[in-house]
């Protein structure tokens, strides 16, 4: 559906996207993470034809974006960062606008703008303009835009941006529910988002890809190291000694501790593939060190974002 | 294209910029064209046409730039571009339809004044091909403002600065015919082709001939194509 090949991107000396190549299917939902000026909005600009590139291939529905851009195009739908709305417009207008640039079929076109508008919940607002709406009004006519025409592709960029938690999801209600039939592309710094909305995430930093996959599976690379936060009512040093002779344990760190209660807080980390949680509560009930508190600490999506993201760094 | 066109004439239409500019139009020349008319009554009529319409020209200098100035510039600074750039719309036809829209409201400021011929046909009972020929370069002179002005709105995202680069611009144009004695001859063949004013003469005095057509016509696509050039280049940049 979407096939990214080696795309390359430079403002003067900096390099915006640098060499990325991946492919999209046709009814995934993909999210692109990244911290800000990574390269997501650049990307998203080169595959809807705003911006060129400096090198490699993007072909939607096997049109290539620069040699064939007309036909391309047809096939997306874009809802860049900032929603493209002529606010002097009323939001029927504006929609009524975009049908004829998109070149909807005039019987079709009123047809296709009361579903749209029924979709997205701006039925209400139809005779408004743009201008006088809220922000998140505004943000779900701007959506409305990328869908007329009925695209196959939809490129939404930071679609939740600006909006209240509530209206949040139900926007990405309403992503999912599109996911049905259109291929997304979706960027997002808001990692729970990703998790909730996409089928695979492209992780990306400093224009490079550091990891594809799909969120589950992000989150298992790093899973089967079991992460474990505990409380004991012993001594701290004693307890400590008595943890790392535990079979399994990889590396006990000790956390906080309470003198007057002779309370200790350790974080603990598995070897791997070992469950480490009977053990450690044997070793302890031996020693009569009883277990306040126990809980594993997966690593969420933003752990391991910020993990990849980072890495490099530590590396120089 | 079409939907770009009537959806630029309609902002045109609900904006009060417009009608602003015919007013101040028709008031100015209004007081010349009174001056004119009483002075050649005792010669010939049509003159106070083509002299209203030639001093028209200077006006339409300043007020040309408040017409255009908006055309591109404000949509890249509110970021509606992408949406006409991410459409199955060639950035020519974008270009072209701003164009003809502000082409077609200054055909309207053109038409209001149609009633200084009136008045002189009503009062002379002669209408001449002379008062043709005048409006006929009036319309190629504003038609090319409006080209550069376009141009000077794609330079930049604001709408002041796209307003005082197409007023320097145009003012410098009217100043092309003077700088003979202060740049030399060799630069002056150069710069007098920037000359709108002075080519429409043979049009003025009744005779009709293809050169300043195709001199305006060649200015216009000049500036439009330039337009289109300076998008594109800000896609590639």
């Amino acid at each position: 559906m979407i096939e990214v090949q080696k795309l390359s991107k430079s403002y003067g000396r900096i390099k915006a996207v640098d060499d990325i190549t991946f492919t999209v299917e046709k009814g995934e939902i993909i999210g692109f993470l990244g911290p800000n000026g990574a390269g997501k909005s650049t990307t998203m600009n080169m595959i809807t034809g705003c911006l060129s590139s400096n090198g490699g291939s993007i072909k939607v529905c096997d049109n290539d974006v620069f040699d064939a851009p007309k036909e391309a195009k047809k096939h997306i739908g874009y809802l860049p960062e900032q929603p493209p709305l002529y606010t002097d417009l009323t939001v029927k207008e504006f929609l009524n606008f975009v049908s004829d640039l998109k070149k909807v079929d005039k019987k079709e076109k009123l047809e296709q703008m009361d579903e749209i508008m029924n979709l997205v919940k701006i039925k209400d607002v139809e005779n408004r303009l743009i201008n006088n709406l809220s922000k998140g009004y505004k943000q779900r006519v701007g959506i409305a835009q990328a869908l007329i025409g009925g695209p196959e592709v939809l490129i939404l960029d930071e679609p939740t941006v600006g909006l209240d938690p509530k209206q949040m999801v139900e926007i990405r209600k309403l992503i999912k529910a599109l996911g049905k039939e259109h291929t997304i592309i979706l960027s997002s710094h808001i990692l729970p988002e990703v998790s909730a909305v996409c089928d695979r995430v492209i992780i990306i930093n400093e224009g490079k890809i550091v990891a594809i996959d799909t969120p589950e599976n992000l989150s298992r690379g790093t899973e089967n190291l079991l992460n474990i936060s505990i409380k004991i009512a012993g001594p701290e040093k004693a307890v400590q000694t008595l943890l790392e002779d535990v079979e399994g344990v990889a590396k006990v760190e000790f956390v906080n501790s309470n003198k007057k209660k002779v309370e200790s807080d350790f974080i603990i980390e598995s070897e791997k593939d070992i469950d480490i949680r009977k053990p450690i509560f044997r070793a302890l009930a031996a020693k009569d060190y009883p277990i306040l508190e126990l809980k594993s600490l997966n690593l969420t999506l933003e752990d391991i974002f910020l993990k990849l993201t980072t890495q490099e760094k530590e590396v120089e | 294209m079409l939907s770009i066109f009537k959806k630029e004439l309609r902002s045109y239409v609900y904006s009060p910029i417009p009608y602003v500019l015919i007013g101040l139009f028709l008031l100015i020349t209004s007081i010349t064209f009174n001056s004119f008319y009483s002075q050649m009554q005792t010669t010939l009529d049509e003159n106070a046409i083509n002299q209203t319409l030639g001093f028209g020209n200077t006006v339409m200098v300043f007020l040309t730039p408040i017409l255009t100035m908006k055309l591109l510039a404000e949509e890249r600074k509110n970021k509606v571009d992408a949406l006409l750039l991410s459409s199955p719309v060639s950035i020519t036809s974008i270009v072209i339809a701003k164009y003809l829209a502000a082409v077609v409201m200054f055909l309207a400021l053109t038409a209001s004044t149609l009633i200084y011929p009136i008045i002189v046909i009503s009062l002379s009972k002669v209408a001449s091909v002379e008062m043709l020929g005048g409006y006929l370069g009036f319309i190629l002179v504003g038609a090319s403002y409006i080209a550069f002005g376009l141009f000077a709105s794609s330079l930049t995202e604001s709408q002041v600065v796209a307003g005082i680069i197409s007023l320097v611009g145009l003012l410098l144009m009217l100043l092309m015919n003077a700088i003979q004695p202060i740049v030399g001859d060799f630069w002056y063949g150069i710069f007098k082709w920037f000359s709108l004013l002075d080519k429409y003469a043979a049009y003025q005095s009744g005779k009709f001939i293809i050169t300043p057509i195709i001199y305006y016509l060649s200015f216009i696509s000049l500036f439009v194509v330039l337009t289109i050039r300076v998008i594109e280049k800000r896609r590639w940049s």
